[in-house]
């Protein structure tokens, strides 16, 4: 057979059969990983094989609507045959750890489908919008599979204090003789979780109370807008630390705390973006037809100011993830031992004055992600904002 | 001119009002949350006794409202109160002066008021010099260059910038001292010499910001037709930014200035930890740590003064400097 039409190859109708069968085969790898360990813990298997099922009716749903083309099923499902194979190679960590495997593979699914699905705009993107998305995607790999690459436990004490580098532990021990690759993995999906729920939660209650007070005005502004300003006057560092002595520093309070003093930023934003959506005709229009406040903000002012908001939310991101880290670093923030890189830094900075650079390993990790997310928000504030250069 | 002072006045009326409330805040926080002071001086071995006479010791059993205005009267008067773990030693070992939060207060605040004043010297020249020639020598590469070094420091916790020159100038090549540990009564050179690496640390912080805004601020005027009329009298392109640019782009970078000494406020928390330098943050730190809310509450309110004061005194310069305000027609 001749190559005749090669845009027939990249460019041609997926079959449905590869989805179907794909979906099915992760399916009951999926089944197989939780089956195994019925046994020993019912309930979590339980719960895993119903929540295998409504993924796959997600992931099904999601996948029959994207732009389907044969290159970009071939991608999606070669992608999660690769991560099944590397699952089945290492079954005893994977097995060992269902769930994780689980989210790991969620993970790779949704970023192969945003691939294919925005493959147009990634192909013009700059090398550092590339930097920033690889950056992200493996931190995201890492957190949502650690236990299943980290060598040993997260509070596992599994050599002398301060061990080098060698091959057994590969950037050596901690201040207590935890491996410090293991901490490093397991530091990772704690910090990076925490701010990402904390950064969720302040843009849940920031955002909706800016439209809210865009929407209704009158008193409703005003008093969360004089609010805002009031919590706004005092340092946010120094408010949360004042905050955090009273409540004590637990997790919980800790996102709590943080999410609140952050709202403040997030309503700034949402209620100027939603005062210029406010006014236009065509919510004037969907006003006088009678509906609702509620379908108002949902249908006509949320999805006009969503471009800003998700720029916001990375940029929000980096300075969650800073705060958190500098109150982890002051012994305020993520309590041990529980593995967080500010704090990592802090326990072996006596490292430091020896020369020996694995202190700054956790921090460089912190930093390495916050530009990477800086990138990433430039390059898409540059693609909404509709500049061609 | 008086437009200028009415507008002025209006500010600093609503600057007073902001601190009113910010010490309301700061002290209702503290007062509203569960615990009680005089069970958590005694900790365990509370008797009702004990707690009750704590409680009339400190006036904790008059209400609220007015435990507030003696407060805030303390404060104005400079009495601060007394700190929760002096009280403790004094309990202990039956009287002796302990010291009162004013007196842990006023020493620490002087060391981070100098620490400061380092910072803003060396960091605003630099940052405005930095910015001009960003602006002059745009999209070269010392243009990318300065734009990427000033978003990574931007994007790197603090004690990442501290450790990394602890290591290059303390460690690698012993040129400064890595620990910051200043007393009174000593030379001003020594005392220059080991806050030399935390006020570089703070500078790296803080220049990135204001190098950027500077830049952005005299790009955005390069396009007006006086700039373009000056630059086709032949003026050469540094004169043009310093002596046509510079004067109108003075307001947003005023701004820029003193928000991010604002900002140093925070960011001197964690270096002065990361140095072990004896300022009012490492106090701050310390206080949170064992709970002390008398000091806790101090500091605070002194930081967010500053603040607040700061972000004033950036609203009354950015006025000042807006020619249209100033020579009105």
């Amino acid at each position: 057979m001749t190559m005749s039409a090669p845009s027939n190859a990249f460019g041609g109708q997926a079959s449905p059969w590869v989805s179907r069968i794909a979906m099915a085969a992760v399916h009951f790898f999926i089944l197989v990983l939780f089956l195994q360990n019925v046994a020993a813990d019912t309930w979590s298997s339980v719960i895993g094989l119903l929540f295998a099922h409504l993924y796959s009716v997600v992931a099904l749903t999601y996948w029959s609507k994207i732009e389907r083309t044969a290159a970009g099923d071939t991608v999606i499902v070669t992608v999660t045959l690769e991560y099944v194979l590397m699952a089945i190679i290492f079954w005893e960590r994977a097995s060992a750890w269902p769930w994780s495997t689980m989210f790991g593979l969620g993970m790779v699914q949704v970023c192969a489908f945003a691939a294919v699905k925005y493959w147009k705009d990634l192909r013009r993107a700059p090398a550092s919008a590339w930097f920033g998305l690889i950056v992200i995607l493996v931190y995201v790999m890492v957190a949502a599979t650690a236990p299943i690459i980290a060598p040993f436990g997260e509070t596992e004490i599994v050599g002398s204090e301060y061990d080098v580098w060698s091959n057994k532990h590969l950037l050596g021990t901690d201040n207590l003789g935890r491996d410090m690759f293991t901490r490093l993995i397991y530091g990772g999906r704690n910090t990076v979780g925490i701010a990402f729920t904390t950064t969720l939660l302040a843009f849940i209650i920031g955002g909706f109370a800016g439209i809210l007070a865009a929407a209704m005005r009158g008193w409703v502004d005003q008093v969360l807008g004089r609010l805002v300003d009031i919590l706004m006057a005092i340092p946010s560092f120094i408010f949360a630390l004042l905050i955090l002595t009273i409540v004590g520093t637990s997790i919980p309070s800790l996102i709590m705390v943080i999410a609140v003093l952050d709202a403040t930023r997030v309503f700034r934003l949402a209620r100027a973006v939603s005062m210029n959506v406010v006014v236009l005709d065509y919510v004037e229009a969907a006003s006088l037809r009678g509906e609702g406040l509620w379908w108002l903000i949902r249908s006509e002012i949320l999805p006009n100011i969503l471009p800003p908001l998700v720029a916001e939310f990375g940029l929000r991101f980096c300075f969650v993830f800073l705060f958190l880290s500098g109150l982890s670093f002051l012994g305020l923030g993520i309590q041990p031992p529980t593995a967080d890189w500010g704090s990592m830094v802090r326990d072996n900075a006596t490292l430091i004055t020896y020369g020996d650079i694995t202190p700054l390993l956790p921090a460089a990790a912190i930093a390495i992600l916050t530009i990477g997310v800086n990138f990433v928000v430039d390059w898409f504030l540059h693609k909404a904002s509709g500049l061609k250069d | 001119m008086g437009n200028v002072l009415s507008i002025i006045l209006q500010r600093l009326a609503l600057g007073l009002l902001t601190l009113l409330i910010v010490s309301i805040v700061i002290f209702v926080a503290v007062n509203m949350l569960p615990g009680d002071f005089a069970e958590l001086i005694l900790g365990q071995g509370a008797t009702p006794e004990a707690v009750k006479s704590i409680r009339e010791d400190l006036g904790l059993d008059q209400p609220l409202v007015s435990r507030y205005f003696g407060w805030l009267g303390g404060m104005l008067t400079g009495d601060l109160g007394t700190s929760f773990s002096q009280l403790n030693f004094q309990t202990n070992l039956g009287g002796g002066a302990g010291k009162t939060v004013a007196q842990q207060i006023a020493p620490r605040f002087a060391n981070t008021m100098f620490l400061a004043t380092v910072t803003a010297a060396i960091a605003v020249p630099v940052a405005v010099v930095l910015g001009i020639l960003a602006a002059l020598y745009r999209n070269t590469i010392f243009d990318r260059a300065a734009n990427i070094f000033t978003l990574s420091s931007i994007s790197s916790p603090e004690f990442f910038m501290a450790y990394v020159l602890i290591l290059f100038f303390a460690v690698l090549n012993p040129i400064l001292p890595s620990l910051s540990n200043i007393y009174d009564g000593m030379a001003f050179s020594d005392r220059l010499n080991k806050s030399l690496l935390p006020a570089l640390t703070l500078t790296l912080v803080v220049t990135a910001h204001m190098m950027r805004m500077t830049r952005a601020a005299i790009i955005n005027l390069l396009a007006s037709p006086y700039i373009e009329m000056a630059r086709l009298k032949g003026m050469s392109p540094m004169r043009v930014i310093v002596k046509h640019a510079l004067p109108n782009a003075l307001a947003p970078i005023i701004n820029v200035v003193a928000l991010n000494l604002a900002y140093l406020i925070t960011g001197v928390v964690v270096v002065e930890v990361v140095f072990v330098y004896p300022g009012l943050g490492q106090l701050f730190v310390d206080s949170v740590s064992k709970r002390d809310i008398p000091v806790v509450q101090a500091c605070s309110l002194i930081f967010a003064m500053t603040y607040v004061l700061l972000n004033l005194l950036a609203d009354v310069l950015s006025i000042m400097s807006n020619p249209r305000l100033l020579h009105p027609r």
